[in-house]
């Protein structure tokens, strides 16, 4: 690796997965300093109750920041141990029983133990909960406290990921008895305490002195988040210095970045894609001809040239993508195919087809315009796209799971049963497509409970493919995350990307140079 | 002056009419809007259940007409509600006591809003009359020209536009304020006032045509009375003949305009304060209407008419008790 300086690596834009697998070592990281980034999506409808958050702000201030979860999905993938140090299986993956990490407290002084975890998980697993999580821990059917560090779950049915599922930030721990206080003022056993939170306004924390991951993370003494929605706003704070780092920058300011040699760009490819999702018991939707006909008829190469301005890759509308650990790199890509299209839909016994197809930038940024690229590819097949531009106020109610043939997006899951089943799964809310397929609904379950990786991974491959040439989903592109760091910020030689913001971790992971 | 204690009463009670009317078609409006509250706030995620149980927990469900009466049987009595936003978290944790009343979390948003318009107007409207004044005093010269071309075409950039301009070449380009107004409570004023710099600057070129045109129109509408012409003959010079004779007698119109920017410093401030981050009722306000949480869009959309009701109000007292034609009335 030498004569590539790791900057020089990232200022190309290369994946920071690729350096992974390069073996640099890691850099020693230095404490100190404070640290301000500027993120958008916060709101004044924020507060520390994980069961509502869903943007980079709070994630990071605090799955990131104040609170914990039992597991942590590492920057290379890997799963590790947060609150909880080791956990065990029974065979068929339906009772695991975890052990909890000993000597943790509160920032209140409570010590940590199994009654928080029962008590923090109830928040998501209680019946008519609120929880956007909910879904995750519904298959609980019982939690026990075995020893005060020693926590026994029982689900409805096997589940190989279910630690992995344990690492989502909504899954916070609170102490138990104390919640709606630590709720209100944010007390968890973080790496930082809160210091100062105004709601949609910024957040400030300040390191605990005397922490359980010691020095192998947290490297800031103070850190502040600020929220910035606006995208030139955000910009301008990065390059005027006033903030360290950004999320999400806007690719039209990309090369005003890059001449700022104090500004470097972070680019890594992850789960986040955009899709088409159509009705698939809906017609002309449900004949499997037709669903060919639009996966032929779509130039996905240049959605991703024109929407992503090349900040991603071509999809093969399988949601799995390469932050995923059975990802199948080397299925067959469907490529740009008028011909091929017309063909099959001669197959579904037709000249040529009129459909409507609703997109609003409230689905992703440039879903209209990938409408009309749509639009124009596909009319060469016979197929006679109409784009409706939808209003953004209401699109998910109103237009989502609603019109036969619409946009939106996903940021992708860690692991493939999640995916599947938050969107792909028989009868599930979000199952976007109405899809419904036996063989890969079998696969689904029994997957699920494999715990034999190279078996697992056959039937993930399976599935995949059975999603390329049946499901009802296109997913034309997978978009990076993309942000900005100043040169005062070291971070580690490999960055999550699985989200943004190195996963939602940059406080605990980044350190100043 | 009975007289004018009348007429102040008069117009308070005639903006309490006002302010009611608002509100009520603030409300209808917010609700034609597409969505409500709990499909906002759930976003992606909402399934039909937790909406459902979201309305249900915040009286979404009933109908518009009695909402309404209610919101306003509260509203008279100074409770204006609880954000929605609130109150639903409130309902998570199980208990009323984590809820902040709309009182509590527009308060020190607006003292920010109205710190903000304070300097602009510290700046703007000294700026604006000194700026007419000379204007008026060598009208037609190059000054003049230079003068209603710049703030002619400051008032006829998008604000967005001009912020950024202001940005460009004041915090990017030369370093010398902060791009982010990211002010809060317990920052010192000084430090405070380096921060609300620029968007008050970028408020006073939306602000300064306005008042700075109609100063010089005044003045010049003045300059051909006889009495000018007689203080002229009297061999005094131009400025003091402005100064002294045509200002005071122009002041009923500059104060009326003076007044309506007043109120746009507190009303027109959204754009701004997205683009500098200030955290202000603008912000809110903005935050609020994408979320549909009626209770914060009532309560900041009176706000913002009550200060234009005010400040009309002390502009229309204020030419009363400059003239003194209408102070003594026959």
């Amino acid at each position: 690796m030498s004569g590539i300086s790791r900057r020089g690596l990232l200022k190309t834009g290369v994946a920071a997965g690729v350096l992974g697998l390069s073996g640099m070592p890691l850099r020693a990281q230095s404490r100190g300093g404070k640290f301000t980034a500027g993120l958008s999506g916060a709101n004044t409808s924020d507060s520390w109750d994980g069961r509502t958050h869903s943007d980079v702000f709070m994630i990071s201030a605090a799955l990131g920041g104040v609170f914990d979860a039992l597991t942590e999905v590492a920057a290379d993938g890997s799963l590790q141990g947060e609150l909880a140090t080791s956990w065990e299986a029974s065979p068929d993956a339906k009772v695991w029983t975890f052990n909890l990490r000993q000597g943790v407290t509160f920032h209140n002084g409570k010590a940590f133990g199994a009654d928080d975890v029962i008590e923090s998980l109830q928040l998501h697993v209680a019946e008519g909960s609120k929880s956007a999580a909910q879904p995750l821990v519904a298959a609980i059917t019982e939690m026990r406290k075995i020893t005060d560090h020693q926590v026994q779950f029982t689900l409805e049915a096997g589940n190989a990921d279910f630690p992995y599922l344990l690492s989502d930030y909504h899954l916070l721990m609170y102490p138990a008895g104390q919640i709606e206080e630590a709720i209100a003022q944010g007390i968890g056993t973080g790496l930082y305490e809160v210091v100062a939170f105004d709601p949609g306004v910024r957040f400030v924390g300040r390191r605990v002195a005397d922490h359980y991951k010691g020095d192998s993370a947290g490297f800031f003494d103070e850190v502040e988040l600020i929220a910035i929605n606006d995208n030139t706003a955000r910009m301008n704070a990065l390059l005027t210095g006033q903030i360290d780092a950004v999320n999400r920058i806007d690719f039209r300011l990309e090369p005003l970045l890059r001449a700022n040699p104090n500004v470097s760009i972070q680019e890594v490819t992850g789960n986040q894609h955009y899709t088409f999702p159509m009705l698939t018991q809906t017609a002309p939707f449900n004949d499997v001809n037709v669903r060919r006909a639009l996966k032929y008829g779509v130039d996905r190469q240049d959605m991703v040239d024109k929407i992503l301005l090349g900040h991603g890759k071509v999809g093969n509308d399988s949601p799995i993508g390469p932050a995923n650990q059975y990802y199948h790199a080397e299925m067959e890509q469907l490529e740009y195919d008028p011909d091929r299209a017309k063909f099959h839909l001669q197959q579904a016994g037709l000249d040529s087809l009129n459909i409507d197809l609703s997109a609003s930038n409230a689905a992703f940024e440039g879903a209209v315009d990938a409408a009309q690229l749509y639009q124009a590819s596909a009319a060469p097949a016979g197929i006679n796209i109409n784009v409706i531009q939808e209003p953004a106020d209401g699109y998910w109610s109103n237009v989502w799971l609603v019109k036969p043939f619409s946009a939106s997006y996903w940021t992708g899951r860690s692991t493939e049963d999640w995916m599947f089943s938050s969107a792909y799964e028989t009868g599930v809310p979000w199952n976007d497509s109405q899809w419904d397929n036996a063989r890969f609904q079998e696969l689904l379950y029994s997957a699920r409970a494999e715990l034999d990786t190279d078996k697992r991974r056959e039937q993930y491959y399976e599935m995949q493919q059975i999603l390329r040439d049946d499901g009802g989903v296109i997913i034309p592109m997978f978009a990076n995350f993309v942000q900005a760091i100043s040169s005062r910020v070291v971070t580690p030689d490999v960055v999550g990307n699985t989200a943004q913001m190195d996963n939602n971790r940059m406080l605990e992971r980044w350190s100043l140079a | 002056m009975g007289n004018v204690l009348t007429i102040i009463l008069q117009r308070l009670a005639l903006g309490f009419l006002t302010l009611l009317v608002v509100s009520g078609v603030i409300f209808v409006a917010v609700n034609l809007l597409p969505g409500d509250f709990a499909q906002s706030i759930l976003g992606q995620g909402a399934t039909p259940e937790a909406v459902a149980s979201i309305r249900r927990d915040l009286g979404l469900d009933q109908p518009m007409v009695s909402r309404y009466f209610t919101w306003l049987g509260g509203a008279l009595q100074g409770d204006f509600g609880s954000s929605f936003a609130q109150a639903s978290f409130a309902n998570f944790t199980g208990s009323e006591s984590g809820a902040g009343s709309v009182a509590q979390q527009i308060a020190p948003r607006f003292a920010n809003t109205m710190f903000l318009a304070a300097v602009s107007a510290a700046i703007a409207v000294p700026f604006a009359i000194v700026l007419g004044v000379l204007a008026a005093l060598y009208r037609n010269s190059i000054f003049d020209r230079a003068t209603n071309i710049f703030t002619l075409s400051s008032i006829s950039s998008p604000e967005f536009f001009l912020a950024y301009v202001l940005i460009l070449f004041l915090a990017v380009l030369n370093p010398i304020l902060p791009a982010v107004s990211n002010i809060f409570a317990d920052m010192s004023f000084s430090e405070r006032l380096e921060k609300t710099l620029l968007p008050a600057l970028t408020l006073t070129l939306v602000v300064t045509a306005h008042m700075m045109r109609m100063t010089r129109a005044a003045i010049i509408n003045l300059l051909s009375s006889p009495y000018i012409e007689m203080a002229r003959l009297k061999g005094m010079s131009p400025l003091r003949v402005i100064v002294r004779h045509a200002l005071p007698n122009a002041l009923a119109p500059i104060i009326n305009v003076v007044a309506i920017n007043l109120a746009y410093l507190i009303t027109g401030v959204v754009v701004v304060e997205v683009v500098f981050v200030y955290p202000g009722i603008g912000q809110l306000f903005v935050d609020s209407v994408k979320f549909r949480d009626i209770p914060v869009v009532q309560a900041c959309c009176l706000i913002f008419a009550a200060a234009y009701i005010l400040l009309n109000l002390t502009a229309d007292i204020m030419s009363i008790l400059s003239n003194p034609r209408l102070r003594h009335p026959k």
